[in-house]
């Protein structure tokens, strides 16, 4: 919406000043996270920017910081354990999500309101209130402080968000083409792999990405769910925000960070995919 | 799809009297296509089974079994039984011998297993000073003086210090029925010493209260066959309620019976009442004293708060939304990365960098100094306190209320406002007649969906809230890993969780949970 010549001032003061506000808004949002980034190569274990970094000072930036992360047993224990239970949480959520969402998409669902709102409600329902039911229950099934009992605790977390991209996709999905393919002879199976999956294969990477998030940055859950031999990343930095904070922790939040920009990019890459594919001009 | 029926012809014209339509197969298409729609239903509910029962076990069922803690109370029944039923027929503030009886066996056998400790742990969410009571009972209840009864037993006659003896008058039916208070204590007796003490009752002395049962039997005229003839009269029989207010004179008090009386069922509301600032006592429902009033304080600060984030994200999210809705797609797009970035990042992540950035010697601070607005001396506390809840939880909640506004505001067609302004109208009556009023339902979905993460926060609020910036969900950990009083933190937990889920199901109404946007 440019702004046409016969404006008036009080329209022009308008238009700027609400670029103004969005530009203040817009930084707020984005520069706690960028500015965490130059304060991790702080050569020393200070939280704020120190003279020499301001006089961008070569000495005064240092990977002392990344060096911790990156040999620190404290980090690195928690840093593969998250990476061991993300992708397996991630799998069971898609898994069981696609399947479901598949299911609910279909026009003769019985008692579909009700059941995606309970499928839905692990992401509503406070995660500490989750977290305190499933220590109890998972204690006494014998899953409390174990891989699994993560793991399926993630999962259940993860499963919201498979189920709103997918079904998301599948709003999109024309059904004449599951007949054309049952009239061409293929199976109900065969038709799921060769033509549902690859048409809605963006909504379950999308959902598999936050389902991976999503576990890759519970907290909670995991503090009540797991054993100290369960200790995921979040969990560290907790730990470490709360007792004696450390200035390596910036560079575990660079280092995740640099993560989570590559998931936006991959999302969008998808989201740009996935328009093409529906025929829509890319943006 | 249900109601349609075939005695319609596909134009609508009623199909002629007696006729029925087959499917290929021959039967009638009523009965076919009924049939199919049931295959189909079928096939629909088993592919969405798995992922349902999965939920419904890991997940659902976990948080039902949780706030029934919220109202069991089955540790004071099951510790007490025989205290229980006996104080139910004695009403006196402090009650006479039977209900002591029964409370000095309950509490033998309670500490045998060690769970007195836990009840008095119970019973002192309810009274101050019953956790010590029964602790300090634990301790005194095997040598409060009722050996006395062993002794005069084993004088009158050795065999009754033979346990071989004892358990082979246990089984004789016939002196069962004439020992009832007997049997019961040797029962009690035999199976903690099987299950708690890993010791054979054949080959151990029974325990006092067994004795003072059987004098109590006798006493009370009993004649067992086969029991050797003992002559009670003239002995020396201690009241049992006097051993136990004298081993600990918190027995005399009837404060504690009257809270025995008050939870004594296998359901309590006490620990919903605790969670409002209430008490139940034996006169009803009372507040609680002014010093032990603060859940109702911590649910207003948690709604205020949320109140109050909410209000910000509205503020900040409504002009990046309308701005974003109204530039040309490409550059649209790439400003949402911005606003996406954080929606993507680690919440861990953004509390670290407020954490820092708050800080008293943090970034802000740092910059205000340098540019004179805030004297060196006088830092401003932005951390561990209300502000830097309500700061760092507006900037992680803010996506969720940017992201549902503007696909709301996407689909408000420009042609409008224009059309309002050809009409006549100035920019603000166009954009507050026309333009606001359609956006009203992004405003409502991102609130409700904000507000409903607000009030359940926990990291963030623990982390940069102090002790003044906290909300009901940190109360609700701290009674479960610090305080361990589960039943008052599954009591918060199903208030807080009604609260939510009447909530969601507003927002289901209002947008339909389907229609929830996750980005892009």
């Amino acid at each position: 919406m440019a702004l046409p010549r016969y404006a008036t001032p009080a329209q022009r003061a308008w238009h700027y000043g609400l670029r103004v506000i969005v530009g203040l808004v817009l930084f707020y949002l984005v520069a706690p996270i960028i500015v965490i980034i130059p304060l991790s190569f702080n050569a020393r274990d200070f939280f704020t920017f120190t003279p020499e970094m301001l006089a961008l000072d070569p000495a005064g930036y240092s990977l002392k910081h990344y060096r911790d992360f990156f040999t620190n047993i404290d980090w690195q224990l928690p840093l593969w354990n998250s990476l061991k239970i993300a992708p397996m949480a991630t799998l069971i959520a898609v898994t069981l999500g696609t399947l479901a969402a598949v299911g609910l998409s279909q026009a003769h669902m019985p008692w579909k309101r009700a059941i995606m709102a309970i499928l839905i409600s692990p992401m509503i329902v406070p995660l500490i209130i989750s977290a305190a039911g499933m220590y109890f229950f998972y204690s006494r099934i014998g899953l409390q402080g174990t891989y699994w009992g993560v793991v399926l605790a993630h999962a259940a977390l993860g499963v919201p968000f498979v189920i709103i991209t997918v079904t998301a996709t599948l709003v999109g999905f024309d059904r004449s083409l599951t007949r054309a393919a049952a009239s061409l002879g293929a199976g109900p199976v065969r038709t799921f792999l060769k033509v549902q999956m690859p048409l809605i294969m963006p909504g379950v990477v999308a959902g598999g990405l936050f389902a991976f998030i999503t576990s890759f940055d519970e907290v909670v859950v995991v503090m009540f769910m797991g054993a100290a031999g369960q200790k995921t990343l979040p969990w560290q930095m907790f730990t470490g925000l709360r007792e004696q904070i450390s200035p390596t922790i910036l560079a575990a939040a660079t280092v995740l960070v640099t993560v989570s920009i590559l998931l936006l990019i991959a999302l969008e890459l998808l989201r740009r995919r996935n328009e093409r594919l529906r025929g829509l001009s890319p943006s | 799809m249900a109601d349609m029926t075939v005695d319609r012809l596909p134009d609508g014209r009623a199909a002629p009297e007696g006729t029925t339509m087959l499917a290929a197969d021959g039967t009638p298409l009523r009965v076919s296509l009924q049939r199919s729609l049931r295959r189909q239903k079928r096939r629909a509910f088993l592919l969405v089974a798995p992922l349902l029962a999965f939920i419904l076990v890991f997940f659902a069922l976990p948080i039902a079994d949780m706030l029934f803690r919220s109202v069991d109370n089955h540790i004071v029944p099951e510790t007490l039984p025989r205290t229980v039923e006996a104080l139910a027929e004695d009403p006196d503030p402090v009650p006479g011998e039977p209900v002591f009886v029964a409370l000095y066996e309950d509490l033998v056998v309670a500490e045998a297993y060690k769970r007195h400790t836990q009840l008095g742990t119970r019973l002192n969410y309810e009274m101050g000073g019953a956790s010590s009571l029964l602790r300090g009972t634990g301790r005194a209840i095997g040598r409060i003086g009722t050996d006395v009864y062993a002794d005069q037993f084993v004088a009158a006659d050795p065999a009754f210090a033979d346990p071989a003896r004892w358990a082979a008058w246990m089984v004789d039916p016939a002196i069962r029925a004439a020992l009832p208070e007997t049997t019961d204590a040797y029962d009690a007796w035999a199976r903690f010493t099987i299950e708690a003490d890993n010791d054979d009752p054949a080959e151990e002395q029974p325990g006092d209260m067994v004795y003072a049962a059987l004098w109590r039997d006798l006493a009370a005229g009993a004649q067992p066959p086969g029991l050797p003839a003992v002559d009670v009269s003239g002995w020396e029989t201690p009241s049992i309620r006097e051993l136990m207010i004298e081993a600990e004179s918190g027995w005399g008090d009837p404060g504690i019976w009257s809270t025995l009386r008050t939870f004594s069922a296998p359901y309590t509301a006490g620990y919903y009442l605790a969670a409002l600032d209430l008490r139940l006592s034996e006169d009803g429902i009372a507040p609680r004293p002014a010093s032990e009033r603060i859940y109702n304080a911590l649910f207003l600060r948690t709604f205020v708060m949320s109140l109050l984030i909410t209000g910000l994200c509205i503020l900040l999210g409504y002009p990046v939304a309308f701005l974003l809705s109204t530039l040309p797609a490409r550059t649209a797009n790439l400003l949402m990365i911005l606003v996406l970035l954080p929606f993507w990042t680690s919440l861990l992540v953004r509390t670290s960098a407020w954490k820092v950035l708050l800080q008293q010697q943090g970034v802000i601070n740092d910059i205000l100094v340098w540019a004179g607005l805030v004297a060196d001396n006088a830092r401003l506390v932005m951390i561990n306190n209300q502000t830097g809840t309500i700061i760092a939880m507006t900037h992680i909640l803010l996506p969720f209320m940017i992201l549902p506004m503007y696909s709301v505001m996407k689909g408000i067609p420009p042609a409008y406002m224009r059309a309002a302004r050809s009409l006549g109208a100035n920019d603000w009556t166009a954009f507050w007649r026309v333009y606001f009023p359609q956006s009203i339902p992004g405003i409502g979905a991102g609130s409700i969906l904000v507000f409903i993460l607000a009030i359940g926060y926990y990291i963030t609020p623990e982390l940069v809230g102090g002790t003044r910036g906290v909300f009901i969900s940190n109360r609700i950990a701290y009674h479960i890993s610090s305080s361990l009083n589960w039943g008052l933190a599954a009591a918060l937990g199903t208030i807080l969780l009604v609260a939510v889920l009447i909530l969601y199901w507003i927002y289901d109404r209002l947008v339909g949970i389907d229609n929830v946007k996750l980005g892009g």
